[in-house]
Parts: C-alpha cells; sequence; structure tokens
C-alpha cells in the first residue's frame, strides 16, 4: 500500500494517540516536580494495567464482531480467588493452576458464544448472565480475602523486574534508580502484538470484522458467521483470563470484590481507541492507547494530589462522549457522502 | 383471476419431461423444474420452473408476490424447496444445494439488490474474503490480494483503487463490485436481484456493458428487475411467473411489452367485463383540492404534476416499484418534496412531515400495514384513536367516552368484525385490520385520503366493501387517491387515473378511455 489513505477510521486512531500524547506532555509540564517526567511513570501506567490490556484485546475482538462482553470483570475476580485459593488451600503448584484457570476461560467463552452464535441470544445478556455466574462463584470458593504467599514460582513471577539500562533518575540518597518493567507488561505486550498480527493478517481475523460490518453480507459472501462469532467470544474470555494471571501476579490476592467494573473500564477504552459499538471499525492499537489514556487521567489525578480520585470517573466519562460524538460525526459524514 | 395462457398467443410454451440422470441438452446451463415451496400457511411456488442457457440474459419476471425471489432462493440454497429438481451443467443428477457457499461451489453466483458486501473493508478484501490468497504460513498475502484484485478491476474495466474501503465509492460501483466478486468465482450462472434498482441511467449502461460481456465470456445470467424498459434493452429471452406458477419461458421477439404485462398481471386483452359504475357527472367542474406541479423526490419519484378536484377518485397505476406510492407519499409528506409547489385548496403549502399534512386535512393509509399502520399491541379505539390524537397534539385529551363514540361509530359503519371496540388489532384479520386504520383516517375527517394498496391480501367480500366505500366517501365530496395493483378494481373505483413507469408519471387516462386494454398499454409504455 503506497498511498497513505486518511478515512474517518484511521482518523479516528490518529486522534486517539495525539490525545495520549498531549495529555501525557501535559502531565510532564505541569507535575514534573512530581517525578511524572521519569521514565519509570509511564512504566507504572503499563504494570498497572497490563492486565486490563489483554482484557481490551479481547473485548475489542468481541466488539468487532457488534457484540460485547461484560463477563470479563467477574472472571478476572473468578480466576484470582482459584488463583489464591489455589495455592493456599488446595496446595497446586501455580503452572498447573494457571494452566488451569487458561482453560477455565476457554470453557467459560465455548459457552457464552454458543449461546450467544448457536442460540441466537443477545450478548448482553449472556454475558450478564457469565457475570454474575462467575461473581458468586468467586465468593462460594471463598468468601475472605486469600493473600497469596506460599508459592516460590508465583512469587518470583510477581516480584521479578526486568531493568532498562536507560532512563534512571538518582534519588535523594544519591542511589541510581533504573525504570523497571514487570513480566505482566511483557505478556501484555505480546498480547498486543499478537491480536494484531491475527487482525490483519488471518482469515479469522478479517471474518471478525466482515461479521461486524454486515452480517447478512458475511453469510451471503460464504462465510461462518456462527462460528466466528463463537470463536470471537472465546478469545475474549481466553484473553481475559490471561488478563486475570496478570492481574493476580499485581495484586497478589483473591477477593470477592476483586476487578468490579473492569468491563466497563475495558469497554470505555476500546471505545477511546476507536472501536466502533456497531462493530466493523477498530483494532488494537488503538485499544491499547485507550487503556493508556485512561491510565494516565488516573495518574494525572493522583499527582495533583488535591483531587479526588473519582474525578478520574469523570474525566473519563467526558473522554467517552467525546470519542463517541466523534464517531457519530464520521458517521454522518459518510451517509452524506 | 382470470386464466391466462400463454398458447393463447400462439406461443411455443416449453415442457420439459424428464427423468433422472438427464444430461442437460445443447447449451442447457440451469434447469429448474417443477419447484414447489410452501411458507407456513402460503403456497409460494407451485410448479415454477426456468431454463438458462449459456450466454444467454434472462429476465426473470412477475409481480410483487409472483415467487420471483422465492425461486431464486431455492436455487441458491437459501430456502429449502418439497419439490421439484434442478440441474445444473456439469453436476450428475438433480442438485439441492445446502447454503449459499454450497451454490458458489456449483458456480452459481448471486447479486443482491443490497449490496451485500463488507463498507468496512477494502474493495480488494471484498473482491476475496473466504477465499483469500495464502501465504505459506497460512497468512493472508495481502499483496498477491490486492495485485489480483487490481487485475480483475482492470480487466472488467473498473476505476477503482483496490486498498480502499468499500464504502469510499458509490452505490453503483459497490454493486459492480459485488458483480466483479461473483464473476470471478469462475460462475456459470450469475443471478442479478434487482442489481438496477438504486442506480442512475448511466450507472445502468456501465451494468449492461458489463453484462453484455460476461454473455460473451458464455455465463448464463438471471437477471430480476421490474424495469421493462431494461428487460428489453439487454435482455434474450424471459421467464415469467405468476401467484408462484410458471405461466411461460419466451424468446424476446416473442414477447412484446403488452403480452409480458398481460402475462404478469394474469389478463387476457379483451377481457373487458368490467363492472363499470354509473357515471358521476364531470369532477372536473368541482374545485380543486389538490394541485401539485413538479414535485419529485430524488432517487423515487421524477417532477410530477398532478391536479385533484373534490370528489374525484384518482387511481395511480402501473408496475410494483414504477413509483405510485412514492407519488403518493411526496404528496403526502412522507417524503419530503424537494421540488415543485403544491397548493391544498387553492393555497400554497410546504408540508415537511406528515403532521402538517394531517393538519391540512389529508390522510394516508399506507401500502405495508405491518409495518406502517397498526400497532399490533393496542385496541382497535386506540388503533382508531391515534390519528385524530395526534392531530390535536398530543397533550390534548380525548375523553374517554367521545374515544368510545368514535370507536363505536367506525366499528358499526365499516363493518369491523370484532369481539368489542378493547379487542386487541392483532388478533383481528387481514381484512378487519385495514378497516381499523381506514377508520383511523377517517376519524380525523380528512378531505383527502390516500389510500395504498388498500384491498392487497383481504378477502373478495371484504374488498368490495372497501371498493363501495371509497365510491361512497367521494359522493361525500372528498378527494381520495386509490393506489392497486389490480386494474379492474381500479376501473370499478377510479374517475381517472395517473400511469407512472420507471418512477415517473407518464400520462394520465379519462374516464371514457380506461379499459384493461388501455391500461395495460399504457403500464407497458410503446409497443415493442
Amino acid at each position: 500500500m503506497k498511498k497513505s489513505k486518511i478515512n474517518g477510521n484511521n482518523l479516528l486512531l490518529l486522534i486517539t494517540i495525539a490525545l495520549f500524547v498531549v495529555m501525557y506532555v501535559a502531565g510532564c509540564v505541569i507535575y514534573a516536580d512530581k517525578g511524572f517526567t521519569r521514565l519509570q511513570t509511564f512504566m507504572n501506567i503499563l504494570i498497572n494495567n497490563a492486565g486490563l490490556i489483554c482484557v481490551t484485546c479481547g473485548m475489542t475482538c468481541v466488539m468487532l464482531t457488534g457484540g460485547i462482553d461484560i463477563s470479563v470483570g467477574s472472571l478476572i475476580a473468578m480466576d484470582c480467588m482459584i488463583m489464591a485459593v489455589g495455592i493456599e488451600t488446595w496446595g497446586w503448584s501455580s503452572p498447573v493452576l494457571m494452566l488451569f484457570i487458561l482453560v477455565i476461560g476457554v470453557v467459560f467463552g465455548l459457552v457464552q458464544g454458543f449461546c450467544i452464535a448457536y442460540l441466537d441470544i443477545q450478548p448482553f445478556i449472556v454475558t450478564m448472565a457469565g457475570m454474575f455466574f462467575a461473581r458468586g462463584m468467586t465468593a462460594v470458593i471463598c468468601k475472605e480475602q486469600v493473600s497469596i504467599v506460599s508459592d516460590k514460582i508465583f512469587n518470583w513471577l510477581s516480584g521479578f523486574k526486568i531493568e532498562l539500562p536507560f532512563g534512571g533518575y538518582v534519588n535523594k540518597k544519591g542511589v541510581m534508580q533504573l525504570p523497571y518493567l514487570r513480566i505482566t507488561v511483557i505478556v501484555a505486550l505480546i498480547v498486543v502484538i499478537l491480536i494484531f498480527l491475527m487482525l490483519r493478517y488471518t482469515r479469522f481475523g478479517r471474518s471478525l470484522y466482515a461479521v461486524g460490518g454486515n452480517q447478512q453480507s458475511a453469510t451471503l459472501m460464504g462465510l461462518d458467521v456462527k462460528k466466528t462469532k463463537l470463536k470471537a467470544y472465546m478469545l475474549s474470555s481466553f484473553l481475559t483470563s490471561i488478563g486475570g494471571i496478570c492481574y493476580c501476579l499485581n495484586t497478589m490476592s483473591g477477593t470477592t470484590t476483586q476487578a468490579t467494573g473492569l468491563e466497563m473500564d475495558a469497554i470505555s477504552s476500546a471505545v477511546i481507541g476507536g472501536t466502533l459499538l456497531t462493530g466493523g471499525v477498530g483494532n488494537v492499537i488503538g485499544s491499547l492507547f485507550g487503556v493508556l489514556i485512561n491510565g494516565t487521567i488516573s495518574t494525572l489525578v493522583k499527582s495533583n494530589g488535591k483531587l479526588v480520585s473519582s474525578w478520574a470517573n469523570i474525566v473519563t466519562a467526558i473522554l467517552l462522549c467525546f470519542f463517541i460524538l466523534l464517531q457519530s460525526v464520521f458517521a454522518k459524514i459518510k451517509e452524506k457522502k | 383471476m382470470t386464466g391466462f395462457s400463454p398458447s393463447f398467443y400462439g406461443i411455443r410454451t416449453h415442457s420439459y419431461k424428464m427423468k433422472g440422470g438427464v444430461v442437460l441438452e445443447g447449451n442447457v446451463v440451469l434447469k429448474m423444474q417443477g419447484i414447489c415451496m410452501t411458507f407456513p400457511g402460503v403456497k409460494a411456488l407451485e410448479n415454477a420452473g426456468l431454463t438458462l442457457k449459456k450466454g444467454e440474459i434472462r429476465a426473470l419476471m412477475g409481480e410483487n408476490g409472483a415467487g420471483k425471489s422465492t425461486l431464486i432462493k431455492c436455487l441458491t440454497g437459501v430456502n429449502k424447496f418439497e419439490a421439484g429438481e434442478i440441474y445444473l451443467d456439469g453436476c450428475n443428477g438433480p442438485v439441492v444445494n445446502k447454503d449459499t457457499m454450497d451454490a458458489q461451489k456449483k458456480g452459481i453466483s448471486t447479486v443482491y439488490q443490497e449490496v451485500n458486501l463488507c463498507p468496512n473493508l477494502s474493495v480488494a478484501e471484498n473482491l476475496y474474503i473466504g477465499r483469500e490468497p495464502l501465504t505459506k504460513m497460512g497468512t493472508v498475502n495481502r499483496k498477491v490480494m490486492v495485485k489480483q484484485a487490481a487485475a480483475l478491476m482492470k480487466e472488467l474495466e473498473l476505476d477503482v483503487d483496490v486498498t480502499r474501503n468499500l464504502e469510499d465509492y458509490s452505490l453503483a460501483l459497490q454493486q459492480m463490485i459485488a458483480i466483479a466478486r461473483a464473476v470471478d468465482m469462475d460462475s456459470k450462472v450469475l443471478i442479478l436481484d434487482e442489481p438496477t434498482s438504486s442506480l442512475d441511467d448511466r450507472e445502468v449502461e456501465k451494468l449492461f456493458t458489463m453484462m453484455r460481456n460476461l454473455k460473451a465470456k458464455g455465463v448464463g445470467i438471471i437477471f430480476v428487475t421490474h424495469f421493462l424498459e431494461q428487460v428489453y434493452a439487454v435482455c434474450d429471452g424471459i421467464t415469467v411467473l405468476r401467484n408462484g406458477h410458471l405461466v411461460g419461458e419466451y424468446d424476446i421477439e416473442d414477447l412484446p411489452r403488452v403480452k409480458l404485462v398481460a402475462a404478469m398481471m394474469g389478463k387476457d386483452f379483451d377481457d373487458l367485463a368490467s363492472i363499470k359504475k354509473e357515471g358521476g357527472g364531470d369532477k372536473r367542474k368541482e374545485p380543486m383540492v389538490i394541485e401539485a406541479k413538479g414535485l419529485s423526490h430524488a432517487g423515487t419519484i421524477k417532477p410530477f404534476d398532478l391536479d385533484i378536484h373534490k370528489g374525484e377518485v384518482i387511481g395511480l397505476t402501473g408496475l410494483l416499484g414504477s413509483g405510485r406510492s412514492e407519488l403518493a407519499r411526496a404528496i403526502y409528506g412522507a417524503d419530503r418534496a424537494q421540488t415543485g409547489t403544491l397548493k391544498v385548496k387553492g393555497q400554497e403549502v410546504k408540508i415537511k412531515n406528515p403532521i402538517d399534512a394531517m393538519k391540512l386535512g389529508m390522510g394516508l393509509l399506507p401500502d405495508d400495514r405491518k409495518a406502517e399502520g397498526i400497532i399490533a399491541d393496542l385496541s382497535i379505539r386506540e388503533n382508531i384513536i391515534l390519528a385524530v390524537q395526534a392531530k390535536m397534539g398530543i397533550m390534548k385529551k380525548i375523553p374517554m367516552a367521545k374515544q368510545c363514540e368514535i370507536a363505536d361509530k367506525y366499528i358499526d359503519l365499516l363493518q369491523i368484525k370484532c369481539a368489542s371496540r378493547e379487542t386487541l388489532i392483532k388478533q383481528l384479520s387481514g381484512g378487519n385490520q385495514q378497516k381499523v386504520i381506514l377508520a383511523r383516517w377517517l376519524a380525523t375527517n380528512p378531505d383527502f385520503l390516500i389510500l395504498d394498496e388498500p384491498t392487497r391480501g383481504i378477502d373478495i367480500g371484504t374488498k368490495t366493501e372497501i371498493q363501495k366505500l371509497v365510491l361512497k366517501l367521494a359522493d361525500e365530496g372528498k378527494s381520495l387517491i386509490f393506489i392497486s395493483s389490480e386494474i379492474e378494481e381500479m376501473l370499478r373505483t377510479c374517475n381517472r387515473m395517473a400511469v407512472l413507469r420507471d418512477g415517473q408519471k407518464v400520462g394520465e387516462i379519462e374516464e371514457h378511455d380506461m379499459n384493461q386494454m388501455n391500461v395495460m398499454k399504457a403500464i407497458a409504455g410503446g409497443e415493442h
């Protein structure tokens, strides 16, 4: 592709990226004294949101088909609880548990996807049922908060720092502090890259776009719409389980109230990243920046120190409105053409 | 309905008697015969069929509900038929396609009226999705795909950048891209299901050029359309269906326009046994109620003039899709007229939406009563009161006693058969539903009423009642536009008829010239 094509959808992505840069630079200027300019601030945004990035990638795939998956937050809570109880009570080893959680994710998605694709039930309803089920199951497994302390491998994974050889700063004691990443960030970035490639270069990926663009057309063009949808929900739950493990590595505990409302964070990140709720448009690079924007907002609010953290929600709300407005403006322009 | 036999014109009718293991003779590429299929409660196809030769463009004609689409869907595997056989060149024995994909594999491709592609994908992807060229790793080879797509576009002389999104191109180009996709799948049979309804003249011509090119390459094309002009411009043969039956298969030279219309409508020419109503005097002397000059709505109806006098019933006639309903909608403001002027009772008015029209004393009974007319879960009374309420403004409450009075009056007047006025409308028969909607408009006491296919799908008895009512309303000094596919019915009720063809009003027929023959000739337009 030689010619540069800027259509409405690419433009949305560009706006998202530009917004992130503007916000971040603004943060650097305003809160320079509070260490916003340090590379570690950015790394922290990635570390804190690694799980969310994985989830948002799955959410993007589902939203591309025109669907939605609101079970992800509860599924993460269930994953974390299984991880915690599995290690502390059942005495399973963490690699086995991680595998177990991934299998649970696939099965969970299989059931939801089957109901949506083959029984033709509204995705919102099905995944809402999934949401209640997973949240309820979390409490059934254990009502208390369980902290993970006794698994060596898991503790090592959680504490492992990948130090970068640049971008450090010298702290008050005169010690050089190198910026670092966690393993979860690497996992999240690999997920983003793989999903990006999958969406762009595989038949399944392109089918997702086709199904979301016009389901009837996709059927008439000979695509297996039902299978595509089923796979999309399986993928979403699978990525959520990966995200769940990342989330657990951050929190090192399982509680019933964990990750409440995370599904909404994932949806809003995807929308801010240029994914249309109606399906057919969007990509994971946008979603990644959507998550980063959300992360930057809360970091900004925290850096201010005086503001209540709920201000982050209000800013997210305004941004969501802005982006949905933009989308509908672009859609109107397209219609006129 | 009078029976129409093709042999009446001495036209050779094909009759195929083949049994199992048939080898298609000559260069026949597709043969469908004796196809029967029922939808719940309705016999959609009975003994329908079609024969297509290699390199032939065959028009599939028939009025609404004749079974064209159903037949096509039986062929492409969307519908399952109960009896009959489909033979396809290169396949042994009868074929039954499981689904569209299956049909495609056997060389049957379809392009639908609505462009059935994905607007959010690039042109190249739309051409190849589901069968993309792959790399060694099993991923989509975008480079090769773009190259192939560009070559295909060049071959078909389409000026398209295949890497751009489909939505960046006009509907006509999208339609041609859809055809390109169909053709590239090595199809032997290409079905074009009303592909021209959204195209303008120049675009249609481009499409025809493409069709002729494909014909030269030996592709058999089934062309479904309701535009007569286009049939005679591009087709070699015509297959006519009526009420799910095969009327006949003709060469184009054997079937001039008038005969085609007759075959489609199932009327013989000299069947003039229509019941004339007693002369109602010259309504032209009455004051003008509606005076439309150059009204039009882009894409549906070209500019037209129409005068309607007090107490007059104007019939709008033409084939389905000729712009009958669209003309009425332009007057009523359901589709806002973009050009021209409209005078109501001598006053020039601008109608922006149906409420304006209602306030001027107009009413419209839409043709699709399920979608636009009835509100299924409300009672008869509530359905009748709706329009009165809308006219008065929704804030004014109509006392219950008054509502009941109005409802009872019209249930009585129109003889609506129901348990009570509180019966839900969805529990009524089609004919009675139609009467309720009619009552709704009569309750607003309109001076001018548009009835779009008021008698479609209802029984003969009710039909006659509605026709009588139309005449009665006219006697009371109301003006009406009456739209119907049944010419006889129009002859009985109308004072004057306006003829439409291909989205244009092409003429009017005065009462003394009104007979089946003239009307059909006018609809067909010009001898072939």
